[in-house]
């Protein structure tokens, strides 16, 4: 398995580790619980090495980004960043990013670390025909998440949110961004990997809090957001997931766009609640209380550190008639109510 | 102290006290509910016998032998973390009164398994 430039440091703060993407990432360092509400209260430490980081440059980087990706990137001005998404020719996504826009004719493609190497390989396989340089980078990512990630980086805090700039934090170059995956204020940290230590000791002697993966995902899951190989699937088109907003239709052309403009999809994707202390999860079927036919899939849940009950994400049939639902739990049909998203907004 | 490789631990007695291991504890992370089975089942050796979540994971907790729960520990249902923080002590699951061999491991045995499960 392969591990982060911050390998050694994990280990050096007792982490409990786990398999994740081919990578073996810290999972919790101590409670995950407490983790979470170190994000939520005041400021987590993340070490994202593991993401795909993937430099595309060149006189025609920005009009090929809007041929591959289902965003407008071109649009994008230089020191912002976009939520966007590669899609499949028939719509299926495969893969959610973020795209920082360096400079003109540079731009910085962030994926999910199990889907880099098919970020990669679509990209180079879309890319004929146009003047660009596609290159995977090998280099470490740090995140400082949580309200008081503006004190761990102190003067430089005056980056807009989804911007970056090239800055220099403890002695180091870095890039700086104010993105993350968490539902909070908070900044991402491009850096060599032999400077990854540098860095996590500086934000730690900040104040932020180390935390692990178990974490990562009750926040994204309370903030609402989307994780690719649940919410988001080959199978799944950005519209089923509620994410049409970030397909530009009214581009000439981009992969995916003639499948894409005639997506009607038959399940929405809705945040639910139970009441019960058992939490629905990945895989548990949503059912009509009256009739108990099932009329969707949970493709997340967990118990909200945060709310203190559980919520789940769950594709559910459009046409579904009525409007009480339950989720099998293991066998135990709890009670679900629908509610808008996200479950926490800070 | 017996050990399956379930990762549940039982005392030598014929009323065995059961639990989880520290090791299974560490990898559910932050138990956050706990269901167990109500005195008075009667189980068989593998049998689900009750229900530990954390925000990560569900996992089922399995009879680590033959008979009867003949008490359950409703210290841990109140406050699953005990489970984390003191799974030998406080956060034990529930008695048994076994009826048959349980089939379990020494110490030996059940670190050399874990030892192959994290290596």
């Amino acid at each position: 398995m392969r591990r982060t430039a911050l390998h050694h440091v994990h280990q050096r703060l007792g982490a409990s580790f786990t398999g994740f993407a081919g990578w073996e990432m810290p999972v919790r360092y101590g409670s995950d619980v407490a983790e979470h509400h170190s994000v939520r209260k005041s400021v987590g430490l993340f070490d994202l090495g593991h993401m795909g980081q993937i430099e595309v440059s060149g006189p025609e980087a920005a009009a090929f980004l809007d041929y591959a990706l289902v965003g407008r990137l071109s649009a994008v001005a230089v020191g912002r960043a976009k939520y966007t998404m590669l899609c499949h020719t028939n719509g299926g996504v495969l893969d959610d990013l973020v795209v920082y826009r360096l400079e003109p004719q540079r731009f910085l493609v962030v994926a999910n670390a199990a889907n880099a190497p098919i970020v990669i390989a679509m990209l180079g396989e879309y890319s004929g025909g146009f003047a660009v340089t596609i290159t995977a980078l090998d280099r470490a990512l740090v995140a400082v998440q949580g309200p008081d990630a503006v004190r761990v980086v102190g003067e430089h805090a005056d980056l807009r949110y989804y911007g970056i700039k090239a800055e220099r934090l403890a002695g180091k170059d870095v890039l700086l961004a104010r993105t993350g995956y968490t539902g909070e204020d908070g900044f991402e940290i491009y850096c060599a990997n032999a400077d990854a230590e540098a860095i996590w000791e500086w934000a730690q002697a900040a104040g932020a809090q180390p935390a692990g993966l178990a974490c990562r995902d009750t926040l994204r899951l309370e903030a609402g957001m989307p994780l690719y190989g649940h919410e988001l699937t080959v199978r799944t088109t950005p519209f089923h997931a509620g994410l049409g907003r970030v397909v530009a239709l009214d581009k000439s052309d981009f992969v995916g766009a003639a499948a894409l403009r005639t997506v009607t999809p038959e399940t929405e994707l809705v945040g639910l609640v139970t009441k019960g202390r058992r939490s629905p999860r990945a895989g548990h079927a949503v059912l009509d209380a009256v009739t108990g036919a099932k009329v969707g899939e949970v493709t997340s849940g967990a118990p909200s550190p945060t709310l203190g009950h559980p919520i789940a994400l769950a594709y559910v049939a459009r046409d579904r008639a009525g409007g009480s639902l339950v989720v099998d739990v293991r066998g135990t049909r709890e009670a679900a109510e629908i509610v808008s998203l996200p479950f926490y907004k800070r | 102290m017996r050990f399956t490789k379930d990762h549940e631990w039982l005392t030598e007695e014929e009323i065995a006290t059961v639990g989880i291991t520290s090791f299974a504890a560490d990898a559910l992370g932050d138990v956050v509910f706990v269901e167990l089975p109500e005195v008075g089942t009667v189980v068989s050796a593998g049998d689900p016998a009750g229900e530990i979540e954390s925000t990560k994971s569900v996992s089922e907790v399995y009879a680590p032998a033959d008979g009867e729960i003949v008490e359950v520990n409703q210290a841990v249902v109140d406050d699953p973390a005990l489970i984390n923080s003191d799974p030998y002590g406080k956060g034990w699951l529930y008695r048994l009164r076994i009826s048959g061999t349980p089939v379990t491991l020494s110490d030996v045995e059940y670190e050399a398994l874990i030892a192959g499960e994290t290596s």
